[in-house]
């Protein structure tokens, strides 16, 4: 059956913002299955809270709807467009919770709106585990024994039975959120009660533990006249116990003989009949025993999932947008592989290489979090590379993650275990984290045998064998030396993976004279496609990865060549906002007649969707692995060479490569100015030359220097390192020795060390910390001819110090004179004239009593473009693209692509939404590190309305009434007075810890309760503390601003309770007095939605004619 | 920034075992000219030239069971796949007692296997039977190659590539050549024990095949040589035609034996014995460019209109206008060709696929039961 007619419109609900667990794999199966749907001819309604996606711009769907994803408000939604049906398995574990919650109030399902892709039912069967476990018992499918629990005595009977270790896992949550493994009773009440609060309907699964196992993941399809195919299978390298979000997993499965494969793929179909998933993709969890292959059920994800996505880009085969056309009544038989245009969708992908993902952790970010990988995921971002051979892609992978690795080991970072005796590096290894494979090199290196590792790791010896290879070929080039290098050596080498900067380490030359060498033996790099079907047929898809063979796949382009470097893997300060400025330059430049060449190693995009981009390489963004791209493109381009190449659009990433590639290649702003604006020194002499204030301060290499500034321009100071993003090791210190700690922290290796560390060329910032400043962002752009177009002027609501990409921000400027902000523009324009930008500029500014101090200018795409692109519908990216390429403004005016701003009178809010509920350890309290890891938006006709949906969206619904506890720093009390105040007129009663208290009720605010802090010595007697308060549900806001900095400072505690029982906290008092705004607007509007296109539309005609 | 930025430092020296010793270089070269760089394996050949006709297969697991089917006699089954030999070879997945392939060429042979199944590396089992290897191959220009130039006879070891050259060029291929001859058993012998009598033709049967069938029957192998009428004094229930080498117009004997026995008893084939029951029907086959060897072909049937995937291994197939007496039951989605027939107002049915998979998807096991009902309901 084709097409389903019956339907016009389809609801597709997104996934919300990034979180951990949840990222941009989400953005690029939506935004496939909208394009698909609407190609399909039906009405597509979007509801997503990002404003960052590809999928919310208003061109994808027919009505996108940036609001909250909510049940009220989805409720909203459907009573308003009233569509046919709803699409929920594309939105993640956000999308179907959703659904749930809305077939509980009879919004969707029988009856009402019925869902399509899966039903309730479906839903309910498989993400319930106990219903899970029962339904797999009854199929004949093995799962590991274990019993559920609503309550903690439950859980210790259910322990007890059971036998440790076992692991707890609670229904109904995402990422593994509140699992992991309790060895004992002890350790089974912790677990237990995080677990319950974790899981919304209280149910844990208590489980007999088998870590150490095999684990599989089948990628499986399945069409409304029940044809089900495996699109892809995936082993982990890391075994059972560690999070398949937080193992580096391969695709196909290595280690399963035939016989198990097969067995394992029946297994799988009959799940996905079970539980009935009518059309869809679906990923199934298995674990395999090693010892005789006894094979159990771990879960099933009734929905597109991340590892869909991988296994679309590992394969080629486009799971989600072959899902969405299987939910409109398509079969796999009547769909084409897009790939090969000549054969059906109804096959299974076999691939002639090896795909490798490898997690990318955070943890350098989140002081008091242990590096320790469990079953819980914790990773923000991941890579994925193809190789011939899986050292190859392991080694690629290794490289693409950014984290000063250039392979695995045979490295300068490789010196960090030297010192670390064989035992002790095999007791390492055999704890998870990030530097497991490093730890295994070395470990074989130095002659440690494959089975103790396998003993010690669980790490499957065909593994750690193809981990040997890479060792063994390691000393076999140290014994030849750079000279002894014949042809056929540099081409072992190159095939097992081995970078040039490898090999210029183990040689002890320059990786330039490496390049050259192996050249000049003739062995170059070759490209191959990804072609779904090992070169069975011709494909059609210009999808290439390198390797080193004989032959070279790359065809010749006739249009002018245009190479864009993406941003690499997610990471906090450089995510998907980077991706999608990519993304819109690829679609902006093809539609101009260019032909569109993407380079990325992030297999959640969707700037690495074979759709996007005329050519997609997927490649470590490295040097070495840019270079050979550039160099096959400019080969096959027309007059054989590249019209050039996008730096700026990236992010930090492309930015660091800028300096390595060949001159003029570079469009758009010049590598020259894009230092000018990073070297502090000649940075301050333009602001100086420009008149433009900035807060005093200077550079310093040494500590000494650090405290000549400081004393020069008085505390607090800020101190930070040039060349980084997103607030990277900022610290704002209020006096000298915390100066000195603060600069010895940054002196030391670590993760910082690896990202270069401190030196002349590197030095520290040091300034004046500008306190109670409002900070104000600023994105324009300049052509060639030298007009600038202010894009978007964003006021913080959090002041300065909070780092840029954690405050929420607002448009247009709610409290910002109208002085004030001409001044931001005009010094906008001549710092974009001064730098001779010629594409996108991001200024960032800190106001303080109508002063305009500017902080920092980036001459690249900001974090912010996407957001003001939604908030005035002005397409900047793609504007930025068409100007880099040598277009003005003039002409994309005349052409239609630049309209004026849609400057309606709605607000646009955008809220960060930060990672502390997955690291209770963790201080919640903001600063000018970086630590959100993603972004809603909120749009409505007031600033107190917008931000009370950027609120919800975040996922911290502000209070209607109830009880507000504050606990302010000494700094913060006045401010914090005035809110107090007005909390207090909006009828809620107040509690506070006893200084605050006093000063409260000095300024007549009337304090119900005085209470202890954690903090206090001695608990006076007769006052609870605030932590039984808000565990007991008694508080419904906390404000709590910080008193110094550390771990575990003052308040801290009350922070972190605060998180853990999902209590909105607020650590500044400004979001605090925007918070009462919102709460008195909220109480006096009903909800009302409205779509971006609305928004836009109406916007354009209240422009001034 | 990878290390040009930072000044090279030289890596601390830690305590060195012997490195792996260098590989033997080998060389594989095409009937057509092609040559392949690559590292020798397995067997030595005399005189370092192996020869045989170059077909690919893209399982990406089920080497074993490929190595190990009779259908490649004569021929060097190149890999698609580049890690072969990841989880060893165990005893109870042989489809044959031994190969009967001329040589495997892959792009990566697992030196260390790892699977509490296996009991032998790749590379031992080749050399104890004596078949050739080669690894390190551009297996996918090779792929690429054989899909535009068609499959072709090749020689291929450590001997000078004009030597290799003149053996491809002299190496028959199978065009004409009865390679069942040299597979088939020399005599009858029992497996199974259904409840039904089944005689299967040996033209080269797998393991696989006869556990299918022996669930359903006791079934007597007997040799491909064998004429109608010995069959017959069998008194069998149904008549089973197996899998096997090479090209059917070479194996006329065999033709002429299913035409005494169709409308006798039942009869189902499977592969060659696909293409020997069309023969029998007075169908022609033709040779494909580089044929279907694989576990993922899409093959849809025609009642009902669902899709199987199966585990395909044929280098002919029928032709579709030669086919009067029966009518097509399953099509490739890939490419149209027939995958199954079922005679007219006869109780013969075929397919050109292996239902039996080893290796390969489990969807088409269906027809061994088909196959049941029909010997049921002419007992
Ligand atoms: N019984 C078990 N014993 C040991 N580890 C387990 C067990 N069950 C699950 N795990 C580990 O926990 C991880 C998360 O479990 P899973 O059910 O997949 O939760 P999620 O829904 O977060 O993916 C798995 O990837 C696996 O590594
Ligand atoms: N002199 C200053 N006074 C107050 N806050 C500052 C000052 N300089 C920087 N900040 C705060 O630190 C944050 C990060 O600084 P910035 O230079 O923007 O780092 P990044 O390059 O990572 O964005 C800014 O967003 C701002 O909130
Ligand atoms: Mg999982
Ligand atoms: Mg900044």
């Amino acid at each position: 059956m084709p097409r389903r007619d019956d339907l016009e419109s389809i609801l597709v609900i997104g996934s919300g913002p990034i979180v951990i667990g949840q990222a941009c794999e989400f953005d690029y199966s939506g935004t496939q299955a909208c394009r698909v749907l609407r190609q399909e001819g039906y009405r597509v309604i979007l509801a997503n809270s990002n404003p960052a996606t590809i999928m919310t711009d208003p061109e994808v769907a027919h009505r996108t709807y940036i609001e909250p994803l909510d049940p009220d408000v989805l409720a909203a939604i459907i009573e308003r467009e009233r569509p046919d049906a709803v699409l929920p398995t594309l939105g993640g574990q956000t999308a179907l919770n959703l659904a749930m919650s809305l077939s509980d109030r009879g919004v969707v399902g029988d009856g009402a709106v019925p869902l399509i892709g899966a039903s309730v039912e479906a839903i309910r069967t498989a993400e319930d585990r106990e219903r899970f476990k029962q339904a797999m018992t009854e199929i004949g499918l093995e799962v590991p024994t274990s019993g559920f629990a609503y309550s903690l005595e439950e859980a210790l009977s259910v322990g007890d039975s059971v036998g440790y270790p076992v692991i707890v896992r609670p229904s109904f949550i995402l990422g593994g959120q509140g699992t992991g493994i309790a060895h004992d009773r002890e350790a089974l009440i912790h677990l237990a009660e995080t677990g319950l609060s974790a899981s919304p309907i209280t149910e844990i699964l208590i489980e007999s533990s088998i870590a150490g196992w095999k684990e599989f993941e089948l990628e499986v399809m399945r069409d409304h006249i029940d044809n089900c195919v495996v699109v892809c299978s995936i082993e982990n390298f890391d075994p059972m116990g560690v999070h398949t979000g937080d193992s580096i997993t391969v695709a196909p499965a290595q280690t399963l003989s035939d016989v198990e494969y097969q067995e394992m793929r029946d297994d799988a179909f009959k799940c996905i009949r079970r539980i009935g998933v009518e059309t869809g993709g679906s990923n199934i969890q298995f674990a395999v025993d090693p010892i005789d292959g006894r094979r159990v059920v771990i879960e099933m994800n009734p929905r597109v999932s991340r590892s869909s996505a991988l296994a679309s880009k590992a394969t080629g085969f486009p799971i989600a947008k072959i899902a969405a056309r299987l939910a409109v009544g398509y079969s796999l038989d009547e769909i084409a592989n897009d790939i090969t245009r000549k054969t059906p969708a109804s096959f299974e992908p076999t691939i002639d290489y090896v795909v490798t993902k490898i997690p990318r952790w955070a943890f350098e970010k989140l002081p008091g979090a242990p590096a320790v990988l469990g079953t819980r995921m914790q990773s923000v971002g991941e890579v994925m590379a193809i190789g011939r051979t899986f050292p190859e892609s392991l080694q690629k992978g290794l490289r693409s993650l950014e984290q000063g690795r250039q392979g695995l080991n045979c490295d300068p970072a490789e010196a960090l275990l030297d010192q670390v005796d064989d035992d002790e590096l095999v007791r390492r290894s055999a704890v998870a984290t990030p530097e497991r494979p490093f730890q295994l090199e070395a470990a074989l290196r130095r002659g440690i045998s494959v089975e103790r590792l396998n003993e010690a790791t669980g790490v499957d010896p065909w593994f750690l064998d193809q981990l040997a290879l890479i060792t063994a070929e390691r000393e076999r080039l140290d014994q030849l030396g750079a000279v002894g290098m014949r042809k056929a050596d540099w081409r072992r080498a190159k095939r097992l993976g081995f970078s040039d900067a490898q090999l210029a380490h183990l040689f002890g030359v320059a990786e330039s004279e490496v390049r050259r060498a192996r050249m000049d033996a003739g062995v170059t790099v070759t490209f191959k496609t990804v072609d779904t079907c090992g070169a069975e047929f011709a494909a059609s898809t210009p999808y290439h990865y390198s390797t080193y063979e004989d032959e070279d796949e790359v065809r010749s382009g006739e249009r002018p060549k245009v190479v864009i470097l993406g941003s690499g893997p997610n990471r906090i300060g450089q995510g998907i906002e980077f991706d999608y400025c990519c993304v819109h330059a690829s679609f902006a430049l093809r539609d101009a007649g260019f032909e569109t060449v993407m380079i990325n190693c992030n297999p959640e995009t969707v700037s690495t969707d074979y759709d996007t981009s005329d050519r997609l390489y997927f490649e470590p963004l490295t040097h070495e692995d840019v270079l050979n791209v550039l160099e096959a493109e400019a080969r096959t381009a027309p007059g054989g060479k590249l019209e050039g190449v996008i730096v700026s659009l990236g992010g930090q990433t492309p930015l660091k490569l800028a300096a390595g590639l060949p001159a003029g290649l570079v469009l758009g702003t010049s590598p020259e100015s894009i230092d000018l604006a990073e070297d502090r020194e000649r940075w301050s002499a333009l602001c100086v030359r420009l008149g433009i204030p900035q807060p005093p301060g200077g550079t310093a290499a040494t500590v000494d220097e650090a405290r000549a500034v400081a004393d020069r321009v008085g505390y607090p100071v800020l101190v930070r390192p040039s060349y980084v993003l997103g607030g990277r090791a900022m610290e704002i210190v209020y006096d000298a020795e915390s100066l000195t700690r603060a600069m010895s922290e940054m002196a030391a290796a670590g993760s910082l060390g690896r990202e270069g560390g401190l030196s002349a060329e590197r030095p520290v910032l040091v300034d004046r910390f500008l306190e109670d400043a409002i900070e104000v962002d600023v994105d324009a752009i300049r052509d060639a001819t030298g007009e600038v177009l202010i894009g978007g002027v964003m006021e913080h609501v959090e002041e300065a110090g909070v780092h840029s990409g954690d405050s929420a921000c607002v448009i247009p400027p709610p409290t910002l004179a109208h002085a004030v902000i001409e001044r931001l523009s005009d010094h906008t324009r001549a710092i974009a004239e001064a730098l001779q930008v010629k594409g996108l500029v991001n200024v960032q500014y800190a106001v303080k009593d109508d002063q305009v101090y500017v902080i920092e200018a980036n001459p690249r795409a900001s974090r912010t473009v996407p957001f003001v692109a939604k908030a005035t519908g002005v397409p900047l990216a793609k504007v930025a693209a068409r100007v880099m390429v040598g277009a003005t403004l003039e002409q994309l005016r005349t052409e239609g692509l630049l309209s004026p701003p849609a400057v309606g009178d709605h607000v646009s809010v955008k809220e960060a939404v930060l990672p502390f509920n997955r690291f209770p350890d963790v201080d919640t309290v903001l600063g000018p590190e970086m630590r959100s890891t993603g972004e809603v938006m909120g749009i409505d006709s007031t600033f107190g309305l917008a931000f009370a949906k950027s609120q919800i969206a975040a996922g911290s619904r502000l209070p209607a009434s109830g009880c507000v506890f504050f606990s302010l720093a000494d700094r913060d009390k006045a401010g914090g007075a005035a809110v107090a105040i007005r909390f207090a007129e909006l009828g809620f009663s107040i509690v506070a810890t006893s200084g605050t208290a006093a000063f409260l009720e000095e300024h007549g605010v009337r304090v119900e309760a005085v209470v202890d802090k954690v903090g206090d010595p001695v608990p006076s007697a007769g006052r609870t503390d605030a932590i039984e308060l808000i565990a007991g549900g008694k508080i419904q806001l906390v404000v709590n601003t910080p008193q110094g900095r550390g771990p575990r400072a003052d308040g801290a505690y009350i922070r972190t309770t605060a998180s853990v029982h999902q209590v909105p906290c607020l650590t500044t008092v400004a979001a605090a007095r925007a918070a009462a705004g919102g709460i008195a607007d909220w109480g006096r509007h009903p909800l009302s939605v409205r779509s971006l296109q609305e928004f836009h539309q109406e916007g354009q005609l209240r422009l001034p004619v | 920034m990878s290390g040009m930025a930072q000044p090279p430092v030289a890596p601390v020296r830690l305590p060195r075992r012997a490195p792996a010793p260098a590989p033997e270089p080998a060389l594989l070269v095409l009937a057509d000219g092609a040559v392949f760089e690559g590292e020798a394996a397995g067997a030595r050949p005399p005189g370092g030239v192996a020869t045989g006709e170059l077909v690919f297969n893209t399982v990406m697991s089920g080497y074993q069971e490929v190595i190990t089917d009779p259908s490649y006699a004569g021929q060097v089954i190149a890999f698609t796949y580049p890690h072969i030999g990841n989880y060893g070879m165990t005893p109870a997945d042989q489809e044959s007692p031994r190969p009967f392939c001329r040589g495997v060429i892959v792009r990566d042979l697992a030196v260390r296997p790892s699977s509490w199944r296996s009991s032998e590396s790749v590379g031992d089992f080749l050399t104890r039977y004596g078949v050739p290897a080669m690894t390190g191959v551009d297996t996918r220009r090779l792929t690429r190659h054989i899909r535009e130039a068609g499959a072709m006879p090749c020689a291929f070891g450590t001997a000078s590539e004009s030597e290799l050259a003149r053996a491809a060029a002299a190496e028959p291929g199978t065009d004409g050549v009865d390679m069942v001859a040299t597979v088939t058993t020399d005599q009858p012998y029992r497996a199974g024990s259904g409840p039904l009598r089944v005689v299967a033709y040996d033209f080269g049967i797998k393991r696989t095949i006869l556990d299918q069938l022996g669930q359903i029957a006791t079934v007597e192998v007997v040799p491909a040589s064998t004429p109608a009428g010995e069959v017959l004094e069998r008194s069998p229930d149904g008549v089973f035609l197996s899998n096997g080498p090479g090209d059917p117009s070479a194996v006329g004997y065999a033709t002429a034996a299913i035409r005494g026995l169709l409308d006798v008893v039942p009869v189902f084939g499977i592969c060659l014995g696909h293409q020997l029951l069309a023969g029998a029907l007075g169908a022609r086959t033709f040779k494909l460019p580089f044929g279907h060897h694989g576990g993922n072909h899409p093959v849809r049937r025609s009642s009902g209109g669902a899709v199987e995937i199966t585990s395909q291994n044929h280098s002919y197939a029928v032709t579709e206008d030669s086919l009067s007496g029966a009518e097509i039951t399953h099509v490739n989605l890939n490419d149209g060709v027939i995958e199954g027939i079922r005679a007219k107002g006869i109780a013969a049915f075929s397919v050109q696929y292996h239902p039996e998979a080893g290796p390969g998807p489990h969807d088409a096991r269906y027809l061994f039961e088909d196959f049941r009902q029909l010997m049921e309901a002419h007992r």
